[in-house]
């Protein structure tokens, strides 16, 4: 749906270049055009909200996504621990920052909120646990 | 924080039994003790309670019931500290094989064995189940690779397998957009999404971030016509479908491939629901409810996905909050609301839940349309609610919460549910009858 | 294993024929192998078809097929009995919707009576209504036949198989025969060599029950006088919603070439509509199809109209091994020591129990002796059905064993004992587990029971769960991630 021109091949300094994105702020999906030089956004249009205008100016100069994946738990009622970035990703990063959890284990105990690695990738991000697990040896089962 | 998996003993009387502990099981269960209950038994199948949210590892949940964006597991996680703190009798590994007219509840579990328990009121949060290849009815061979997207989701979220290397998705429902790119980040290759209708069944932000993100091609009127392979999947047949959805052959291809995900739609689970007799709306799958979602059967209430196929976990806590007080209501013997005004679907609106609202109380209409209008849209609850939209889309549910003074002159009366075009509704004038396409 | 070892008997086959040949022959002191090609028994022509023992009025009693359809419906009732497989006597409704239908009717009700079926009786429109009354309103009359049934026939098989096992035959699974050594010209009464991928088995007397590959075996022998066919039939399975809309099995007059599309309430509550009758090259060709499925319900609709599309909830299609003799083929060859039960389509699975016998009879003609064991029990104990007793029953039973009231498949009510009795039996893959103990048959098609199936599989076969399959052999199930746990954390910082 969305055609995200490639950033790669952008035009030569100080050239205004249109990129379109489609909002996700609200079911209408507007489709937005946002003229550019590189970073510096000139103009937004196509949105219908202001919540859109600044969706398409974050959404061009700094990307970012909520990321939640999953690592090896090393014990407990399931295999693998939910875990979720403490903050939002640069969405070119996104991939590294999940490729680096590759084979990544945590031990039980585990409580929800609790930081189970740091800085995540060079991103600066640290990884969080989205839910509880009890120690092995607890019979009881943690939430 | 930990709880124990079983109560210390299971009652022989409860004054309200609620079955299904994801988000409408625990909802009603917290507030059914908050409006004064006392005695509470939540059972749930798994081993621990939060339902499906414990394999929904994505955010999204929470915009409504925290103001905050939260994953699933953690959203479970909130609401069962919740429950812990009121001291619930929470019944896990144990399934509810029936319950009787007069609120008897069977059930089974390693630890209590088969046993019954009677109870004041009985909320059913039971959620739903997936369409399965066989409702879709794709014909070809039969081999091992096909699964439901829930499937697959909770074999790579819980248990650390992947269903395949290849995987082609057909239908374009949230699950199978999620895990579009759950098993990208995971390591297969996923090689197309492909949805029967001309538009995503999904939300566009996830057609956005869990697609165009990863390059994922989303192939609009276009289905799966052929499986192939005797033991494993090994390829599939796709075409273009016409305007009337039928599939066109002479423009179909073959993919390599070895897993068909489906996520072609949800389907309330209404096993209890059916086993009650209780009334049920052919357009929702699920039972016909009071505002305070209270079924035709007086005592038993339904609230969640077994209602109505919601589209946020938020939404199914608010309902089953509602219906879990009004169950501690029946239960403790206090008077119900009137139920003294019939809503009805109308123009562009495929369903409608409740079934009936009441003059003395704050209720929410839930609702969804047939045909996405993106636009400037009406959105009116007969003469007594009329609103302007930015868009309505049938991935999203739309709902509205209505208080008795705008209800209060329409007693007797039944409400028309309708969403049209801003410039339509304007021409329609006031007397809303100008519906063609009906109520069904 | 002893390579040298000669067998009395080597059955190729582990179908309804091969596996009531190999019960029959449990009763004698003799060395019994039954050879299967796939990872368990019943899993070809035995598994996917009507699933009814049918009344025998039907066929010819000139033909072999119409001489033992009667004589196996009484050996199945045994079975049932001895070893408590699902079997319901439900009977049979032949329905006319014309006078020309009306006449033929009769005429098959009459050949019934000449071969001894007893109880049949001719209905009148309205008899025939008051007993269905969901059929359509252009009921002529009918035929009524009470011996006909339902049953689930990979269940039935699978079970007398196991009561074969236990009684001493040798049930080797994933054995297909690619080879048959030559006879011997300086010794005639050498035994027969077979060759599996893994093994070489030799035996006295080899008996073909290899299905739709039946003639494939006898070309192995040299002895090859007749072509399988295969003629596929596509069957389709409906919601329990609709439990009770027929109760016995109602058929449509016959044509010259088909039974037509029966609408059948299988053992289980849920109604399954089919068959098709299409001739097919492959083999291994159990596609379903969409002219198949308007075929079927178009026809079923004739009969039963409520009957829809809508009410799907499982499909799948079988293959009837059809010879060019449309009749069976039973009996010794050319070649010494090597017999033949090939062609055994429809009823062969209801004639199988006597068709078990016969070769038994065969084969003492043909020299094999059959000294009677001093031990051999008929019965086996029955498969607890949970979901079918008594509130009283299922609290006695999870008293007994807490695993009675740990539930598996939801749709089915399937617990955590039947799973683990049905591995004792034999189960070995997801398909084995679920036509045993009907786990994953429901409404939600597995989504729920699927995974602890898996890992009781793979706990039970002591593999990992990546080895568990649907139906053997590379039909896998899962994959292991590329990456596995590794002690020390891997991430930046």
């Amino acid at each position: 749906m969305a055609e995200h021109t490639d950033r790669s091949t952008a035009a030569p300094q100080g050239e205004v270049e249109t990129f379109t994105y489609l909002c996700t702020g609200c079911p209408l999906g507007c489709r937005l055009e946002v003229d550019a030089v590189d970073d510096d956004v000139i103009e937004v249009r196509g949105f219908t909200c202001k919540k859109g205008e600044r969706y398409g100016i974050q959404e061009h100069t700094d990307p970012r996504r909520a990321v939640s994946t999953t690592v090896w738990l090393g014990s407990g009622p399931m295999a693998r621990l939910p875990v979720r970035a403490a903050e939002h990703v640069p969405k070119d990063e996104v991939m590294a920052f999940v490729q680096a959890l590759r084979g990544y284990l945590v031990e039980a105990p585990v409580t929800c909120g609790d930081i189970v690695a740091e800085d995540v990738a060079g991103t600066g991000i640290d990884l969080v646990a989205t839910r509880s697990v009890a120690a092995a040896d607890d019979l009881t089962v943690v939430i | 924080m930990p709880i124990t998996a079983e109560p210390r003993h299971l009652d022989a009387r409860y004054d309200v039994t609620v079955v299904g502990a994801g988000p409408a099981g625990l909802a009603a269960a917290i507030a059914a003790r908050d409006q004064g209950a006392e005695r509470i038994l939540l059972v749930d199948r798994d081993a621990e309670p939060g339902g499906i949210l414990r394999q929904c590892i994505h955010s999204g949940f929470g915009l409504h019931a925290f103001s905050e964006d939260v994953t699933g597991p953690e959203y479970a996680h909130r609401y069962v500290e919740r429950v812990l703190e009121r001291d619930l009798d929470v019944l896990t590994d144990a399934y509810v094989t029936d319950v009787t007219r007069e609120h008897r509840v069977k059930l089974m579990s390693p630890t209590t064995g088969v046993t019954t328990v009677d109870t004041g009121a009985v909320v059913i949060g039971t959620g739903a189940r997936e369409r399965t290849r066989a409702q879709i009815t794709i014909p070809g061979e039969r081999p091992a690779g096909v699964m439901t997207a829930g499937l697959a989701q909770k074999l790579v979220n819980l248990h650390g397998y992947l269903p395949g290397s290849r995987v082609v998705i057909l239908g374009s429902g949230d699950i199978g957009l999620i895990m579009a790119r759950r098993l990208t980040l995971e390591g297969a290759e996923v090689l197309g999404v492909f949805e029967l209708l001309p538009h995503a069944n999904g939300l566009s932000r996830n057609v956005v971030q869990c697609l165009d993100d990863y390059d994922i091609p989303l192939h609009l009127s276009t289905t799966v016509i052929d499986i192939h392979g005797h033991e494993r999947v090994e390829r599939v047949t796709v075409a273009p479908v016409d305007e009337d959805l039928q599939p066109i052959p002479d423009r179909s291809r073959d993919i390599d491939c070895d897993t068909v995900l489906l996520s072609v739609g949800l389907i309330p689970d209404a096993e209890l629901a059916r086993q009650l007799q209780l009334s049920l709306d052919q357009r929702t799958g699920g039972p016909v409810v009071t505002s305070t979602y209270e079924t035709s059967l007086p005592g038993v209430f339904s609230a969640g996905n077994n209602l109505h196929i919601n589209d946020l976990a938020d939404w199914v806590s608010q309902e089953a909050t509602v219906a879990g007080a009004a169950a501690a209501d029946v239960a403790l013997g206090r008077t119900r609301a009137r139920q003294d005004i019939a809503v009805t679907p109308g123009t562009n609106v495929r369903y409608v839940v409740p079934h009936t609202l009441s003059t003395d109380l704050t209720q929410t209409v839930s609702f969804r349309v047939k045909q996405p209008i993106y636009g400037d849209t009406i959105v009116r609850i007969g003469e007594a609610h009329r609103r302007k939209v930015r868009a309505v889309v049938p991935a999203e549910m739309v709902t509205i919460t209505l208080g008795p003074r705008l209800l209060a002159a329409y007693a007797g009366e039944t409400l028309r549910v309708d969403a049209v075009p801003a410039e339509q509704a304007e021409d329609a004038g006031t007397d809303g009858a100008t519906d063609r396409d009906g109520a069904g | 294993m002893d390579q040298g070892h000669v067998h009395d008997v080597v059955i190729i086959g582990g179908g309804a024929t091969g596996a009531n040949l190999a019960r029959a022959l449990s009763r004698f002191d003799l060395d019994v192998v039954l050879l299967e090609a796939s990872a368990e028994v019943a899993f070809g022509v035995s598994k996917a078809n009507s699933g009814i023992v049918h009344s025998a009025m039907h066929a010819s009693p000139d033909t072999l097929k119409g001489r033992l359809e009667y004589p196996g419906n009484l050996g199945w009732r045994t079975l049932h009995e001895e070893l408590g497989f699902g079997l319901n006597p439900v009977g049979e409704v032949l329905v006319a919707l014309d006078d020309a239908q009306l006449a033929k009717i009769e005429t098959i009700r009459q050949q019934g009576v000449r071969k001894g079926i007893p109880g049949t009786e001719a209905w009148t429109a309205e008899r025939t209504l008051d007993a269905q009354p969901n059929l359509s309103r252009e009921v002529k009359g009918a035929v009524w036949a009470p011996t006909a049934c339902v049953f689930n026939p990979y269940e039935a098989v699978m079970m007398v198989a196991d009561a074969a096992r236990r009684n001493g035959v040798r049930i080797e699974l994933e054995q297909p025969v690619v080879a048959i050594d030559p006879p011997d010209p300086e010794a005639s009464d050498a035994p027969l060599v077979l060759h599996t991928p893994t093994e070489t088995w030799r035996a006295r007397f080899v008996v073909n029950a290899a299905g739709l590959y039946a003639d494939d075996m006898a070309e192995l022998a040299g002895v090859r006088d007749f072509t399988i066919t295969p003629r596929k039939g596509e069957e389709y399975l409906l919601d329990k919603r609709l439990a009770g809309v027929v109760t016995s099995i109602i058929f449509p007059c016959p044509s010259p070439v088909s039974k037509g599309t029966l609408v059948n309430p299988t053992v289980d509550g849920t109604i399954m509509v089919g068959p098709t009758a299409q001739t097919v090259d492959d083999k291994r060709d159990t596609t379903t199809t969409d002219a198949g499925a308007a075929q079927v319900f178009d026809n079923a609709r004739t009969l039963v109209p409520v009957i829809s599309e809508r009410d799907v909830i499982a499909e799948f299609a079988g293959l009837r091994p059809v010879s060019d003799t449309e009749d069976f083929i039973i009996g010794p060859t050319e070649r010494p020591g090597f017999l033949n039960a090939a062609g055994i389509q429809s009823p062969g699975l209801t004639g199988a129990p006597a068709i078990a016998d016969m070769l038994v009879d065969i084969l003492a003609d043909e020299g094999l002796a059959l000294v009677e064991k001093a031990h051999w029990d008929p019965t086996a104990p029955h498969p607890v059905r949970f979901a079918r007793l008594s509130t009283e029953q299922q609290r006695a039973l999870a008293e007994r064993d807490p695993r009675y009231a740990q539930l598996v498949c939801r749709c089915e009510i399937v617990t955590e004992a039947e799973i683990r009795d049905a591995l004792a039996r034999g189960a070995r893959t997801l398909d084995g587990l679920k036509f045993r103990t009907r786990a994953g048959m429901g409404r939600c098609q597995g989504g729920f029971c699927t995974w602890p199936c898996m890992q009781l599989l793979a706990e039970h076969l002591d593999v990992p769960v990546t080895e568990v399959t649907k139906r053997g052999r590379g039909s896998w199930l899962v994959r292991d991630r590329e990456d596995q746990p590794v002690a020390t954390a891997s991430t930046g910082g």
